[in-house]
């Protein structure tokens, strides 16, 4: 295989496996937020137990998300020396300033975990909130160099070299905002949905109208109710990143949509498989005029196709599925958790029918197969640039052969990670069922240490 | 002073701080895999101790380290990232199988010493790759006439290498065994600071011994080092006089416990020792990143993208110092956490 062809899928691999960390780590942390007030708030033990049990999740995958982080970060030098040496000019603020967030996340995981007992009520909710604005602020902060690669700014190229280098505006890119609003969104929308899985699939297996089936119902619904208005949040913030795509980078947008010939009234295809040959989307639905009004706001808004550029500039044409999954994942979460709430509360029906609490159950994986999706969209539909018209992918690629080898090192690591830390997960739980939690806390009514 | 020569002083201090955590942290590591089988003498339970709430932070030091280089000499970072693939990428497997096992270990209880074993040994040789980086940077393994490729054999069949190898595990052990002394001795752990102190005193000479060595194959493998290094040989003795200082240290006084000698006095004059030494091989080793290609000037930034990142770590650093001090205060220094009855 050639070389930049395995440097692209390792790197790509790399991210696709840190990036379920990652989002969970930034998702999980607002959860346990929001219960620990509950907590204090309510004084029902049962949000403490979710707290400390979700903190012990939470604590399990940092120890993947934090290496799997750490070899993402190095091996972007490693793998793409050309990119770096721009970024290292001309984008470094934000990769700096993510330290300081990583900092604030680190310190105050380990305080809230190995010192809550020693520690008063109010601090530890201060703890919690400083681990959430940790890791909500690595997500922007990475997100923004994401950003910056889609709509570089700040510096000109000048013969090959970096001139007028103005690092506030590279880094206040125009993307930064949406994009970055759109990754910390969807991340909340992957922390809420995952435990709302975990919370139905153990209703399914417990008694209806028991102890613990209570226990984790009540997890379910504020997870539906968090996880329901994040998703609405995502896809309007998405619907404002199409239009980003319109205005700074038309022929990712003309790919994610499958359109070829540039027109106004341009008709929005839903699903089916962009076709290169007959230049259409084949077993799409087409929806009249939509496609001109989503990225303008008005029919008459002209949406370029892909014809208006040369071939080589056209990103892969898959990406419109990917961008149809997230879309349509997105869509569907909206639709589960509003669905949930009407029949609770119009329905007025005490419990969820059986298929319902699968498509719960479904929820979480499909909200991470989406951003899997998405990211896929963004980075490979930004190809066959790392910057966009500045820098080409071939040019930023290392010269060192031999990565075959290493590619299959990386991944063999990723599989034992992946294996070992459902595991531990499962035995952990496994020992720790919620009743062991609840009697005990029921026992003494006081503060349970949250540290092992 | 050049804006590009405060650069490279900030990235030195970055690269001691992390040297000193490091060794704190994959010393602990292992040592807590050494004394797994030893129960009465909590050495393992004071190992642990120090490493639960530490080892994030520290990990986080090798981003920062990291995303130092290449935003300060992004130059360098082209020649480092491409020279640096397969040892970097080494670095990194191990590095993750290390953090992953680490957190399990506590989690899977009946797992607890296997995956402690796993912990322990790859911890103990990430020191000895990521030193591997000075060797390299001495010139002699890349092939810059080849679009700068590193000779792994070369490398890895060169004493200098090894001498460099031995002493990042040296000091490993050399280093965190004197914390751990020190760290039970405030922790009243008698047995276990029995134990650190000794290993310091068995562990101390040897690492000395590896920087001698490292000294002696330097003079063939990178003779323009060496001479330069000489040049200050005066501060050479001085920071062995930091070695002695910190062997007579753990000599000194019985409090009443009977626990002998002052650990404390003994970290800081190593750190002491150590701070001397690589300022000589800094300052040697100055104006070139890479040996004879890459010098400071030749890799460092714009000097705007300089002073924006200058000005995040002011920022930075008052954001995030009371927080280190809290941190300290609550692992470090807090009675109830260092004597706590059980683990
Ligand atoms: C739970 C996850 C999730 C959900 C439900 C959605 N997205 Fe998304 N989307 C992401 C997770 C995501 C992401 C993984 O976070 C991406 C990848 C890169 C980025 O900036 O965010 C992304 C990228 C991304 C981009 C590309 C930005 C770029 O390439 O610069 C667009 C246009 C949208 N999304 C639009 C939408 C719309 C219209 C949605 C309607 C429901 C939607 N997304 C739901
Ligand atoms: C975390 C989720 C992410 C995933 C799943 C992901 C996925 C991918 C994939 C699949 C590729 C290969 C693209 C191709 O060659 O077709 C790639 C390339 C790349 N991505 Fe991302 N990416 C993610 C986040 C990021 C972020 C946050 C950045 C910015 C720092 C980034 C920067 C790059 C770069 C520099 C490349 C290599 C050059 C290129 O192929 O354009 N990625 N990524
Ligand atoms: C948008 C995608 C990303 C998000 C949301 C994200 C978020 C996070 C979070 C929250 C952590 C802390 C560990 C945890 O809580 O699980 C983390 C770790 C890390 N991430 Fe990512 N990350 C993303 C992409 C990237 C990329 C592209 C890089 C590299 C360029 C990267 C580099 C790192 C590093 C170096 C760490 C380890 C930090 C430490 O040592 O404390 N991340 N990431």
């Amino acid at each position: 295989m050639d070389e930049l062809v395995i440097a692209r899928s390792m790197f790509g691999t790399t991210m696709a496996f840190h990036i379920i960390f990652a989002t969970l780590g930034v998702g999980i942390p607002l959860m346990i937020l929001i219960s620990e007030i509950v907590y204090q708030r309510t004084n029902d033990l049962d949000y403490q137990i979710m707290a400390k049990r979700w903190t012990k999740a939470f604590a399990v995958l940092l120890g993947v998300g934090i290496p799997t982080g750490t070899i993402a970060g190095v091996q972007l030098s490693l793998l793409w020396p050309g990119f770096m040496e721009v970024i290292g000019r001309v984008m470094a603020l934000p990769f700096q300033i993510e330290i300081y967030a990583f900092f604030i996340e680190a310190l105050f995981m380990s305080i809230y975990v190995y010192a809550a007992n020693r520690i008063a009520p109010w601090m530890r909710i201060v703890s919690l909130v400083l681990v959430c604005v940790g890791g909500l602020a690595s997500a922007v902060l990475i997100t923004n160099v994401h950003a910056f690669e889609g709509t570089p700014a700040g510096f000109e190229m000048i013969n090959g070299e970096i001139r007028n280098v103005e690092p506030w505006k590279a880094f206040f890119n125009p993307s930064f905002f949406v994009t970055a609003g759109h990754v910390a969104l969807s991340a909340y929308v992957v922390g809420s949905f995952t435990i709302a899985s975990v919370s139905a699939f153990k209703m399914l297996r417990n008694p209806f109208g028991s102890r613990v089936y209570k226990f984790h119902q009540k997890s379910l619904m504020i997870c539906l109710a968090v996880g329901g208005v994040f998703a609405l949040l995502t896809a309007l913030n998405g619907h404002e990143s199409a239009q980003k795509l319109h205005e700074y980078q038309p022929e990712k947008l003309a790919a994610a949509e499958g359109l070829f010939e540039t027109q106004d009234h341009a008709p929005l295809s839903i699903g089916g498989f962009t076709d290169r040959e007959n230049q259409e989307v084949k077993w799409g639905i087409e929806v009249p005029w939509a496609l001109s009004f989503l990225a303008g706001n008005s029919f008459d808004t002209e949406v370029i196709g892909l014809n208006d550029f040369p071939e080589e500039y056209w990103p892969p044409l898959f990406v419109h599925t990917l961008f149809n999954a997230m879309v349509g994942i997105g869509s569907l979460l909206i639709v589960i958790a509003l669905g949930a709430f009407a029949w609770k509360k119009w329905l007025k029906k005490d419990r969820f029918p059986k298929w319902m609490m699968w498509v719960f159950v479904a929820g979480g994986p499909l909200s991470i197969l989406a951003i899997e999706f998405g990211w896929i969209f963004a980075c490979t539909g930004r190809q066959p640039w790392t910057i966009y018209r500045i820098l080409s992918t071939e040019d930023s690629v290392t010269t060192t052969g031999n990565l075959a080898v290493l590619f299959g090192l990386f991944i063999t690591i990723y599989a034992i990670l992946a294996v070992s830390v459902v595991l531990v997960l499962l035995y952990y739980f496994k020992r720790n069922p919620p009743e062991k939690d609840i009697q005990k806390a029921e026992g003494k009514q006081k503060d349970i240490p949250l540290s092992t | 002073m050049t804006q590009s020569l405060i650069a490279i002083i900030i990235l030195w201090g970055f690269v001691f701080i992390y040297a000193v955590m490091a060794t704190m942290d994959f010393g602990a590591g292992f040592w807590s895999m050494f004394y797994i089988n030893n129960e009465k003498t909590k050495a393992t339970n004071i190992a642990n101790r120090y490493l639960s709430p530490t080892w994030e932070v520290t990990n986080t030091f090798i981003v920062a380290l990291v995303v130092a280089v290449y935003s300060m000499f992004p130059g360098a970072a082209y020649s480092l990232g491409t020279v640096l693939l397969v040892p970097g990428s080494l670095i990194l497997l191990l590095l993750a199988i290390r953090s992953a096992f680490l957190v399990f270990s506590h989690v899977a209880d009946d797992y607890y010493k296997p995956l402690t074993y796993i912990t322990g040994i790859t911890g103990i040789l990430i020191p000895g790759l990521i030193i591997s980086v000075l060797p390299i940077s001495h010139g002699s393994y890349i092939d810059f006439d080849n679009g700068q490729e590193l000779d792994l054999g070369k490398l890895f069949t060169s004493p200098h290498e090894f001498a460099f190898f031995g002493f990042a595990v040296a000091s490993t052990l050399f280093l965190s065994s004197l914390l751990l002394a020190d760290y039970s001795k405030t922790s009243k752990e008698y047995e276990a600071f029995k134990v650190y102190r000794r290993d310091a005193m068995i562990i101390g000479p040897i690492s000395v011994l590896m920087a001698f060595l490292i000294m002696w194959t330097m003079k063939s493998e990178a003779t323009w080092l060496y001479d330069r290094m000489l040049e200050d040989r005066n501060l050479l003795l001085i920071s062995l006089l930091g070695f002695v200082i910190a062997g007579a240290a753990l000599f000194l006084p019985t409090n009443k416990e009977g626990m002998k000698g002052m650990p404390r006095v003994a970290v800081i004059a190593v750190i002491c020792q150590y701070v001397i030494a690589s300022y000589v091989y800094g300052k040697a080793h100055l104006p070139y990143i890479i040996y004879p290609e890459v010098t400071v000037q030749s890799g460092f930034t714009d000097p705007d993208s300089f002073r924006a990142v200058f000005f995040t770590y002011i920022a930075g650093f008052i954001i995030l110092f009371p927080g280190f001090v809290y941190f300290w205060s609550l692992f470090m220094n807090d009675k109830r956490y260092l004597r706590q009855k059980e683990d």
